[in-house]
Parts: structure tokens; sequence; C-alpha cells
């Protein structure tokens, strides 16, 4: 019988969670902003959408400390830790997309173009193109797991895949988008996370949310592997049962 | 051999003399092709009983270094055939076609690398070049980001080379080179 670890287990986190994400939301609407052209109320959105990319790049980070793991002591759970963990990865990188293309659509389109034409021109943006790669790694991590029968090699393939993509990838994010122009906030360096780049009530709502939907990121996580654990033994019960009864 | 020829004269039916952008970037295209089909051979070819066979003679990391090294060195190759053609039949709009040939070299160089890693992981899936492809695409994407950004340096002689982006071109190769030794032995295993 798998367990999972005890953390899962813990309430003090999901509290913290749900009370950050809630400080976040309020403060995040009914605090002031500075009023900067461009911009204007849609800073806020940093709240929502520079998270998002901070959950998921903690949640590919877990999944990768999983699969080393799972590379170190061949143990099947760590391999259902690594998935779920890529899973939420991937979730929260789409929202990330989502929330960005809200935000995009208010300030770098076009206001005379509708959204839709000037998507292509849009698309070019260095980030975009490495946030897509990410994903893309992380689709092709799924499809290569699903693709082998057997339950040890397909742990052990897809865990190496993971280790090499992830230490493939994350140089590219970080390293690829400053070379290239862009309109994308961050060329020089990490946006927002100097604290010199930012207002200081901002900075009050800013820590919180990503520490809140990180943790957020994390609790689904655990949701998800507790059902895949208990799936798995279930699985496993159902396979001896018919030997016990003859 | 017949791949390349056959790849660059359907290119040089369908456009010629295309301007240096266009050149440059079906030039790298042309290249991730010829790599894929011509690294993907080596892992997947190889039969049981000959990966039984080496599985005992030697270790793994000398496995897979021998292979990385067999590749590039086949890769090297097929960019130097591949570009000889390419000047042949659609122009050469390079100005500097010398340092154009070295970033040529290093490029065919890093991308046999990481192919040959991946063929290594799609021959363990048991799978065809298929799954290479979805493997490797989006890995493949930032180095050929740089190399294009580099080689149009190439096209232009106001533009000079950055040392910086040739470096971090080395820099993952060694990087990929290190992450297969590690992890090739887990492969390895049946």
């Amino acid at each position: 019988m798998k367990q999972p670890p005890k953390y899962m287990y813990r309430t003090w986190w999901k509290l913290l969670c749900v009370v950050l994400l809630i400080y976040t939301i309020v403060g995040g609407l009914l605090f002031p902003v500075p009023d900067l052209p461009a911009l204007e109320e849609t800073i806020r959105n940093l709240y929502f959408h520079v998270c998002m990319w901070m959950a998921m790049m903690t949640l590919f980070s877990f999944s990768i400390v999983y699969s080393i793991f799972y590379l170190r002591s061949f143990d099947l759970k760590y391999d259902i830790y690594a998935r779920q963990f890529a899973t939420t990865g991937i979730l929260f990188g789409l929202l990330g997309y989502a929330t960005g293309a809200i935000w995009m659509s208010y300030t770098w389109a076009d206001p005379n173009n509708p959204v839709f034409k000037s998507f292509g021109a849009l698309a070019r943006e260095p980030k975009l193109i490495g946030t897509a790669i990410a994903l893309l790694i992380y689709f092709a991590y799924l499809v290569l797991r699903d693709s082998i029968q057997d339950m040890d090699k397909r742990a052990r393939v897809s865990a190496v895949y993971n280790v090499f993509a992830y230490a493939m990838l994350f140089p590219a994010i970080w390293i690829i988008p400053r070379l290239l122009p862009s309109l994308h906030p961050g060329q020089e360096g990490n946006p927002a996370m100097k604290p010199k780049d930012i207002d200081s009530t901002m900075l009050m709502v800013f820590y919180p949310a990503i520490a809140g939907w990180t943790l957020l990121g994390i609790w689904i996580t655990t949701l998800k592997i507790r059902l895949a654990i208990f799936r798995e033994n279930k699985l496993s019960q159902n396979q001896k049962n018919p030997l016990s009864d003859s | 051999m017949l791949y390349i020829g056959a790849t660059i004269f359907v290119l040089f039916l369908a456009i010629d003399e295309p301007e240096h952008k266009v050149w440059n970037g079906l030039f790298w295209v042309t290249q991730l092709f010829i790599c894929i089909n011509a690294v993907a051979k080596s892992f997947l070819q190889e039969s049981r009983g000959r990966m039984l066979y080496f599985y005992s003679i030697v270790s793994p990391a000398h496995f897979v270094l021998a292979k990385l090294l067999f590749n590039s060195l086949l890769m090297l190759l097929m960019s130097l055939l591949s570009l000889l053609l390419f000047s042949l039949l659609m122009g050469s709009p390079l100005a500097r076609p010398w340092s154009f040939m070295g970033l040529v070299l290093l490029g065919g160089w890093s991308l046999s690398m990481v192919f040959t890693f991946l063929a290594a992981i799609a021959a363990r899936a048991q799978q065809n070049a298929a799954i290479m492809a979805v493997l490797g695409f989006p890995l493949i994407i930032p180095q050929l980001i740089l190399l294009m950004k580099i080689s149009n340096a190439a096209f232009n002689p106001v533009i000079t080379f950055k040392a910086t982006d040739l470096l971090l071109l080395g820099a993952l190769d060694v990087l990929v080179g290190t992450m297969a030794v590690i992890l090739f032995p887990f492969l390895w295993k049946d």
C-alpha cells in the first residue's frame, strides 16, 4: 500500500493559502495603485498574471525534484508525484496565458484594430514563445509517459525526459527572452521582482499573492496525488482479490 | 545524403534565389530535418541483440559518448554537404561565408547532441521517429532561435558576431553532454 506523505494531510498551510488568496483578491482589487500611463488600473492584474507564472515554475520544479527522487530510489510513488505536479503546472501555465491575454488586450493591442487581427504580431513575443515551449515540453512529457505500457520503464523514461527537458528549458526561458526585442516588461532582469521597481503598497499584496497562488497549486496537486494513489491501491487490490478468493 | 539532395532540390524548384532572411530560415529548418533523419537511426536501428552485446562490453557512459561523437561527426559532414548544395542551388547571399560555415558546424553539432539523447529516449519508448519530433521540437526551438539570430550577422557585414551568444551555444552543448552522461545509465538498464 502506498501512502501519500504526511504534509499533504496538514491543514495549516491550506488555511494559510485560503487567507492569503482572500487577502490577495480583496487587497488586489481595493488597495490604491500608482496611476501609470497605458497601464492605469490594469496593473492590478500583476497580482494574478505574474503569480500564475511563479506558481507554474514552482510546480515544474517540484515535478523535476520528484523525478530525481524517483531516479535515486526507483519508488513508483515519486513518479506519480512528478506527473501530477507537471499537469497542475500546465494548468497554471494556461491560466497565465488567459490572464495575460486579458491584460494584453487592454494594453498592447492596437485600439484601431480588433484584438484578433493584431494577434499575429503579438504572438511573436519572446516571452510567449518561451512559455509555449515550456507547455509543449510538458505536453510531450505526458505523451511520452502515456505511450509506454510497462510501469517501471514508463516511470524511468519519463523521469529521464523530465530532468533533461527541465535542464534545457530553464536556461532557455530565462536567457532567450533577454536576447530578443520585446514589448513585455522584464527585458533587463526579473520583472517586478526587484523591490525598487514596484510601489510599496503593491508589494504588500504581491508577495503574499505569489505565496497564495503557489500554495493553491500545491494543494490541488496533493489532492490529485491522493486520488491517483488511491486509484492505484484500488487497482492492485482488485487484481489481488480474484486470486485470494480461489 | 539522398535526403539532403532531394530536400534542397525541391526547395530549389519551389523558390529560386530567396532573400537572405528566407534563406537563413530555410537552411536551419532543413538542417533540423536532416538531423532528425540522420540521428534517429542511430538508436532506433539497433537490434535488441546488438544492444545486449554492447551492454556486456562497455559502460553506459562510454557508449553514449561514443554515440554522441559519431553522430556529431556525421552531422558535421551532413551540414557541410547541405551548405555546399544550398550555396550552389539557391545562390549565396552570405557576406561572410567562412564564419557562417563555422556557425553551421557549431549548430549541426548542437542539433546532433540534443537529438542523439532524444533518440535514446525514443528508442526506450519503442516508438518510431514520430515521438522524437514531439519530444525534440520544443527542446530545440531555443537553440534554433539562438542560431538564427547569430547567423543573421553572417549576412550583414555591419552586424558583428557576439561572443556571448556563441559561448551560450557552446555552454548548452556542454550541458547536453553532461546530462546525457548522467542520465543515460538510467535508460540503459532493461
